[in-house]
């Protein structure tokens, strides 16, 4: 509070030239707001007159649940009866409780009730979370007028349009707002944007004149007033209103509209009008709906269970048309069936009627073919997969101690399939923290730290090149170039050594400034005039730490901070602001004395995304004239006069370096100025500001352009926006893995091309597309130009001819609005996809959400959303994959996303080791799933058509109903959770692996086909081959002829031995679990079916003694059982060699390698192995390193007819 | 600190922290061409001896065979053979003859075999009471034998069509003028006559309806010891079956002449079933078995050419 009220006394919108200086008088009018769109009618501080219609509008209370108690049961069941085969479930389940069902109901209906419920309660548990966070939300607090000036608090919930509110320092807005007054005398404000579009710098908003009075809480007493103003929409930018107060009417526009979702910053307190509650309000609206996601594998299920429900109706229906023909013509023959004393179903007479009521007996006889298990099987083995996730150590982050989370285990396998990346940049990719860390003075540079990406790829580069010896040794033989290649490296390896420095925002290092140290340099008053640019060319406002004496900035942009900081550290402190000053305590040696400096803050000329300069103009203590101006390069170079192009050269040359290592960068220059001159310039600018009309924004621009000019050139600097841990690594990798790097921000767009090249995302010679959009007023102009625009850059990709060209694209919001519109959007979309990098810029979290969504539709790959603010929830939504970083920021990122993880880097593991794992877990466990009921359902078929059609069966009603649940339940779990083709070691080391995912290569139709056609195979071999051998003769030498029973249970013991052996040979990987629960089944198996024929016989029935007395002893029982178990493998057996062999894949040959041990005995190959088996890549730093050599090459080739002697001199 | 560092290190080697860490040592057998080959080699050197000596097993067993259905209806009656089944008033006796082909070593089995009888339709099958079966009258629970169950308010013993169905034709057999003494007990399961046909149970009311179906019953026998009726039940798994009949415990020698003399009581006639006598011998592996020699022989002899074929095209892609 007392902080505020100190500030209070400054009136920072004097400091302003462009963003907050405000005409004195209204000089457009109101906004002539008629007609639909423009309905809303605000009566401020009367919220009474909100009660009742026509102004009742929606509360402030929100609710983002999908359910409510009431809709829960009738939408949840809904969503669930959704799926194809819980509804065929559903009418067995009915269908079960009539005597027409072969089986009993409870084993039909248990199971459906399981499914349903376990699936249900996740739906529950999730939407229940989301309750409480909602509740969270709406029982926040905040300050009302009550009445007669007194202000209260209430919850968020409870809020009306109409009220006044009091939002405090660091508070988030409970509702959109119109900004009446702020603590500061002229009514600015400042808010951070972090939850709306992840922008960290601060945006300033200002009241209207007329309201800045009502600053203290009294002044409400007898306020009224009414807005007029636009519907409730999402566009975060926009708004149009008027605000009618006193009889007189004033024009409202963004600036003074607080959204809800954003914090106060800097600012002790604001009072405000609610304008739109709840769900109207603008971050509400960008809302997009949580979808139920399903993966793609599921999806291809429902196929795959049409296929099998139409085999199910086809063979349903032969057989029910067969048991009617065998009814009407047979069946009167068959004296010892009774065919005259029968009922319905039998009946002869009526063979359409028993026709029909036998389809039904079928459908569910044959119910096999359709496993409901398989849905119990899938979630039970996802559930254990998610498990896996949240357990793995190495997604573990130490510092927050979060782990990865897969907050729905429904999209397990979907991870493994993943086409396209959409990151968001700030607190994703960057922690939002700058460093300074290099700085070009006077042509020299200075700074030995290095960037992280130059340490990133100086690594790449080094142990790429270690490879690419070993294979060059051979082609080349010339020790010179290899020499060459290595010096490169050798310079940046150089800077291996890294002190982070424990200043936040400063990991400088270099004694030759450090310490007061620069006084000894040449160019001694061209540094110190830098360091004074650096204290006193920004907005910031000072804070004392009480603490440690020292102290922290406030300011727009962390940029500001760091140079603030850095210029601290250089012995030039920002000590203090006043009205028309800045105090600076400079220390010019180690001894530390200090003078304080007063710099007169004569004219301020801000940075603007247009202008991307700042400019102060100051009157030192001697009475001198300086303008400082900072900004970005290719402006300031514009700027410079003739004998102020003393440094460009080299400070050029600097600039390109830190560009290339990923810094931001920035030019300082200077020039002084004649007292006459300054006067002369300042009329003019003061008349300017002065000025009233459509111009004036014009004229005020021109006028600093005029002193922006004829600048002297002092130096550079290079700020790193901190990125993550990890992150060139891990977006190397991922490119390696095949997948596509997307970067949608709501930053400006150098900002995100800083990212683009601190993430490798970018490079030097990489040919960047820029679609703009050209100002004019007619949409359709603008339309057509951006639409040229593509087209010529299609055609530029078209006509390309070299094959490592590599293109980037680069967007802006406004521009992005027209692309997305219907008809140009296919266009935009072919034109991003053939660019290795997209980056989008200035993107509302609407338009993320519409990027994604036109990416998935568009080329129906997979996509995965990764955030961590509030403004990439709709994106996180609409991708197919929604991943959160649990970090520092609010949670809604979280609560939406599908999956969370601390830091982005986590995401290389969760995709290229979980996500392929589990991708192919599921999928070869659904192949096997449909392989096994296959060849087990299909033999009750088989059965049928030598039992008269009747309905039936061979096995004994426990072996069926303990097939699913037991017999062959765990081994397929136990691929389901535990298989690996290779270790996650290997995964990472190979992550061209990962590609088996995307290109779908284990759950593609031929490879379903293909099981199908497997189970096909063995159905007919375990029913034939038995048939054939139990025929008619005697089995045992006693005699005995096989009975029913007798037959059913050796081809149920064929049967368990076959499937069991066929997961067997599909796994690779076995630990004991495997073992124990393959080799187990059949040992279940036979342990069952002696302890069932043990039991009294009006238990097991014909099933009595059948192991011991009949079947152990008979040898042909069990050369039964080897004969059918070989040969219904050795097909499968004789595939897998073959394609092992002949065409392996890429994990097949590297298992081989690691069976061999090759990977430790001959390093040299397992290396070759791994370069092999990247992707060709256009982005991340391994792209980087192979355009570098490819420079290198041609260097070295250009240098080769003068086979002069390189020296290796070569040092800086 | 080192304490904890000591702690963790030690989780880390837990099967736990293995086991959610999906470390667990595991095996991972590759299918390398040195493996396909051994595998395919091993199965082919199994298989075919095993199939040779299962194709001897079935070799050294003798079996007769002799189709009795329509030799045994007499001339006249071959038009309408039905009729000739169901009129009680006409003998059913009947003999045929053979010649013993080759030496056959006690004991010889004899069958019934049946065809075109489906004594696995699920109305059949389904036709039966276990219960009734092992505890007699005064159990309930006969429904499940419809349509035969009671018969003039009173329950059958044994109920349902099984049962009701019983084979009726009787084979004796005359070597040399003598009677071949025919062994008709033990050819149930043991299991069958101790636990699942009482020894207090009788029948009882038994093929006492209008509508007669196949043998009856000596109702002074309990079924525990009616062995006809116990195997006959033992429901067959196809249409074509053959049932324990008895044994024949004298060898029979090379060229003896054989005479059965038969009663065809048994209506297979209505829906063109035949009828068959089988007269075998047993191997280890029970009657004569070709097709799993045959089985065998061929799996092993595929799997050795898979090994060949399957070096040489990798000895081939290796000399690219």
């Amino acid at each position: 509070m007392t902080r505020g009220r100190i500030r209070a006394r400054l009136r920072l919108s004097h400091l302003y030239t462009f963003a907050c200086t405000r005409p004195e008088a209204t000089e457009e009018g109101p906004h002539s707001i008629e007609g639909p769109g423009y309905s809303r009618i605000v009566h401020c501080n009367q919220p009474l007159m909100h009660k009742k219609k026509p102004f009742k509008y929606r509360s402030n209370y929100i609710s983002t649940t999908k359910y409510n108690l009431f809709t829960f049961l009738p939408k949840a069941l809904y969503e669930q009866f959704h799926r194809v085969a819980n509804l065929y479930f559903l009418s067995a389940a009915i269908v079960s409780v009539t005597p027409l069902s072969p089986f009993s109901a409870v084993s039909m209906i248990a199971p459906l009730v399981f499914v349903v419920g376990l699936s249900m309660a996740k739906e529950a548990l999730e939407d229940w979370r989301r309750f409480m966070q909602d509740i969270k939300v709406n029982s926040r607090k905040v300050k009302f007028h009550k009445e007669e000036g007194v202000f209260d608090y209430k919850s968020w919930k409870k809020l009306q349009v109409g009220d006044v509110v009091k939002v405090e320092k660091d508070q988030f807005f409970p509702a959109d707002l119109l900004l009446l007054s702020s603590s500061y005398e002229d009514g600015i404000c400042y808010v951070e944007t972090m939850n709306l579009d992840g922008e960290t710098n601060l945006k300033v908003k200002r009241a209207l004149e007329v309201t800045l009075p009502l600053d203290e809480d009294a002044s409400f007493k007898n306020f009224t007033g009414k807005i007029k103003c636009e519907d409730p929409n999402p566009s975060l930018y926009t708004f149009i209103g008027n605000f009618e107060y006193d009889h007189e009417i004033y024009a409202l526009d963004p600036s003074q509209i607080l959204l809800r979702d954003s914090k106060l910053r800097n600012t002790a307190f604001v009072y405000g009008v609610v304008i739109f509650t709840g769900h109207d309000s603008k971050v509400m609206q960008n809302a997009t709906k949580s979808p139920s996601k399903r993966s793609r594998i599921e999806r291809k299920m429902d196929y795959i269970i049409y296929v099998l429900f139409s085999l199910l109706l086809v063979i349903s229906l032969v057989s029910s048309i067969g048991f009617a023909v065998k009814t009407k013509f047979d069946m009167p023959d068959w004296w010892y069936l009774q065919p005259q004393n029968t009922d319905d179903y039998y009946d002869p007479r009526k063979p359409v009627l028993s026709g029909v009521t036998h389809l039904i007996t079928a459908l569910m006889l044959y119910g096999y073919l359709i496993p409901i298990s398989l849905y119990v099987s899938i979630e039970v083995v996802k559930v254990l997969q998610a498990t896996f996730i949240n357990q793995d150590i190495q997604m573990y982050d130490e510092e927050t101690g979060n782990p990865a989370q897969a907050r729905t285990s429904n999209l397990n396998e979907e991870l493994g399939q993943v086409d396209t990346i959409l990151s968001d940049k700030t607190g994703t990719l960057t922690c939002n923290q700058m460093d300074f860390l290099k700085c070009s003075i006077a042509g020299t540079a200075y700074g030995m730290s290095s960037s992280e990406v130059e340490l990133a790829a100086a690594q790449q580069m080094a142990s790429d090149l270690e490879d690419q010896d070993v294979e060059r040794s051979t082609d080349f033989r010339q020790k010179g170039k290899q020499q060459e290649i290595e010096l490169e490296t050798v310079v940046i390896s150089e800077d291996e050594m890294v002190h982070k420095s424990p200043i936040k925002g400063f990991s400088f290092e270099d004694s030759r400034v450090m310490e007061g140290n620069w006084l000894n340099e040449p160019n001694a008053d061209v540094i110190m005039l830098f360091f004074r640019i650096l204290a006193i060319c920004h907005t910031a406002v000072p804070e004392l730490n009480e603490e440690t004496g020292s102290y922290t900035y406030e300011s727009e942009s962390p940029d500001e901070a760091a140079f603030l900081v850095a210029a601290r550290e250089f012995g030039f402190e920002f000590c203090k602001r006043t009205q028309s000053s800045v105090f600076v305590r400079e220390r010019y040696s180690a001894s530390g004395q200090t003078i304080e400096r007063e710099f007169k803050l004569l004219n301020m000329l801000e940075f603007t995304s247009k202008r991307k300069r700042m400019t102060v103009i100051v009157r030192d203590e001697d009475g001198q004239i300086l303008v400082l101006c900072k900004g970005a390069d290719s402006i300031i170079f514009d700027r410079l006069s003739k004998n102020g192009r003393l440094y460009e050269e080299d400070t050029t040359r600097h600039l390109n370096e830190y560009g290339e290592a990923g810094l931001r960068t920035l030019a300082l220059a200077y020039k002084r100025l004649g007292e006459s001159e300054y006067s002369a310039w300042n009329n003019e600018f003061q008349e300017a500001k002065t000025t009233i009309g459509p111009d004036r924004d014009l004229m005020l621009e021109n006028i600093a352009e005029m002193m922006e000019r004829d600048l002297i050139l002092v130096g550079a600097t290079a700020v790193e926006d901190k990125l993550q841990k990890g992150v060139p690594q891990c977006i190397d990798k991922l490119a390696q893995a095949g997948l596509k790097i997307w970067v949608l921000t709501g930053d400006k767009v150098e900002t995100a091309i800083n990212i683009g090249y601190a993430c490798s995302l970018l490079r030097q010679g990489m040919k960047q597309i820029c679609i703009t959009e050209i100002s004019s007023d007619a949409k359709e102009v603008v339309k057509e130009n951006i639409l040229l625009q593509m087209t010529n850059a299609s055609q530029m990709i078209k006509l390309e001819r070299d094959p490592h060209a590599a293109f980037a694209l680069i967007i802006d919001g406004k521009t992005l609005a027209y692309a997305l519109e219907d008809d140009v959007k296919q266009q935009f979309l072919v034109l991003a996809v053939q660019c290795a990098s997209v980056i989008c810029c200035r993107v509302s979290p609407k338009q993320k959400a519409l990027v994604t969504r036109l990416v998935k539709e568009g080329t129906g790959k997979t996509t995965l959303a990764i955030g961590d603010g509030a403004n990439d929830v709709g994106m996180i939504k609409e991708a197919d994959i929604g991943v959160g970083i649990s970090g520092v920021e609010g949670m809604q990122a979280v609560m939406a996303s599908d999956f969370s993880i601390a830091q982005f880097r986590f995401l290389e593991r969760l995709l290229v080791v979980h996500g392929h794992w589990c991708y192919k877990r599921i999928a070869q466990m659904v192949c096997y799933f449909f392989y096994k009921n296959i060849a087990f359902g299909l033999t009750l078929f088989y059965f049928e058509a030598f039992a008269g059609f009747s309905g039936q069966s061979i096995y004994d009603d426990w072996y069926m109903l303990l097939f699913n649940v037991l017999l062959t339940s765990l081994p397929v779990i136990s691929l389901g959770v535990f298989e690996q083709d290779v270790s996650s070691e290997v995964c990472l080391q190979f992550p061209a692996v990962y590609q088996q995912g995307p290109k779908n290569l284990f759950f593609d139709w031929y490879k379903i086909l293909g099981w199908m056609g497997n189970g096909l195979y063995s159905s007919l071999i375990i029913f034939f081959l038995n048939i054939i051998i139990f025929y008619d003769q005697a089995f045992r030498e006693e005699g005995q002829t096989a009975s029913m029973p007798a037959l059913g249970t050796t081809m149920f013991t064929c049967i368990i031995w076959a499937l069991n052996c066929q997961i067997a040979f599909t796994m690779s990987h076995f630990t004991w679990i495997q073992h124990l629960f393959i080799w187990g089944s059949i040992a279940t198996w036979y342990l069952f079916l002696f302890v069932y024929g043990r039991l009294s016989p009006s238990i097991s029935g014909n099933a009595y003694q059948i192991l011991v007395e009949a079947l152990a002893p008979a040898p042909i029982y069990w050369l039964a059982t080897l004969l059918v178990t070989i040969a219904c493998n050795l097909p499968y057996l004789a595939h897998i060699s073959y394609q092992r062999c002949f065409h392996p894949l890429d994990h097949h040959i590297i298992q081989e390698i690691k069976y061999y041990k090759k990977d430790v005995e001959d390093q040299r190959m397992w290396t070759r192995e791994r370069s092999r088996a990247r992707e060709r890549t256009m982005i991340g730093f391994s792209a980087r390193v192979d355009a570098k050599i490819r420079q290198l090459k041609g260097k070295l080739q250009r240098k080769q007819p003068s086979s002069e002697i390189h020296s290796p001199a070569r040092s800086s | 600190m080192t304490d904890t560092d000591r702690g963790t290190q030690r989780d880390r080697n837990s099967a736990f922290y293995l086991f959610t860490q999906q470390n667990l040592p595991a095996c991972k057998p590759v299918l390398t061409p040195e493996w396909v080959f051994m595998t395919f080699l091993f199965i082919g050197f199994i298989f075919i001896p095993v199939g040779l000596v299962t194709l001897r097993a079935s070799h050294s067993v003798v079996e007769i065979v002799e189709r009795y259905d329509i030799g045994c209806v007499p001339e006249p009656f071959r038009i309408n053979k039905v009729s000739y089944i169901q009129d009680d008033s006409i003998p059913k006796n009947c003999s045929l003859s053979f010649k013993v082909p080759k030496y056959m070593k006690a004991p010889i089995y004899i069958y019934y075999q049946l065809d075109n009888y489906y004594q696995n339709h699920r109305r059949y099958v389904k036709s039966r009471s276990d219960k009734q079966l092992l505890h007699g009258q005064n159990q309930h629970g006969i429904s499940s034998c419809q349509p035969v169950e009671v018969n003039n308010d009173r329950p059958i013993i044994p109920c349902g069509l099984i049962a009701w169905s019983l084979f009726n034709d009787t084979f004796t057999f005359i070597r040399n003028r003598a009677e071949l003494k025919v062994n008709r007990k033990n050819i149930a399961w043991k299991s069958d006559r101790e636990h699942k046909f009482g020894k207090n149970v009788y029948p009882f009311n038994f093929q006492n309806g209008t509508l007669i179906g196949g043998g009856k019953l000596n109702p002074r026998i309990p079924l525990s010891d009616q062995e006809d009726l116990i195997v006959w039940m033992r429901t067959s798994a196809l249409p074509s079956f053959r049932k324990l009949y008895g044994r024949i415990e004298k060898d029979l020698d090379v060229d003896d002449v054989v005479v059965v003399h038969l009663m065809n009581n048994y209506n297979t006639y209505s829906f063109g079933g035949k009828k068959k006598l089988v007269l075998s011998t047993t191997s280890w592996l029970g009657g004569k078995n070709d097709f799993l020699g045959l089985a065998y022989v061929f799996i092993g002899s595929s799997s050795v050419t898979i090994a060949v074929v399957f070096t040489l095209l990798h000895l081939l892609s290796h000399r690219h």
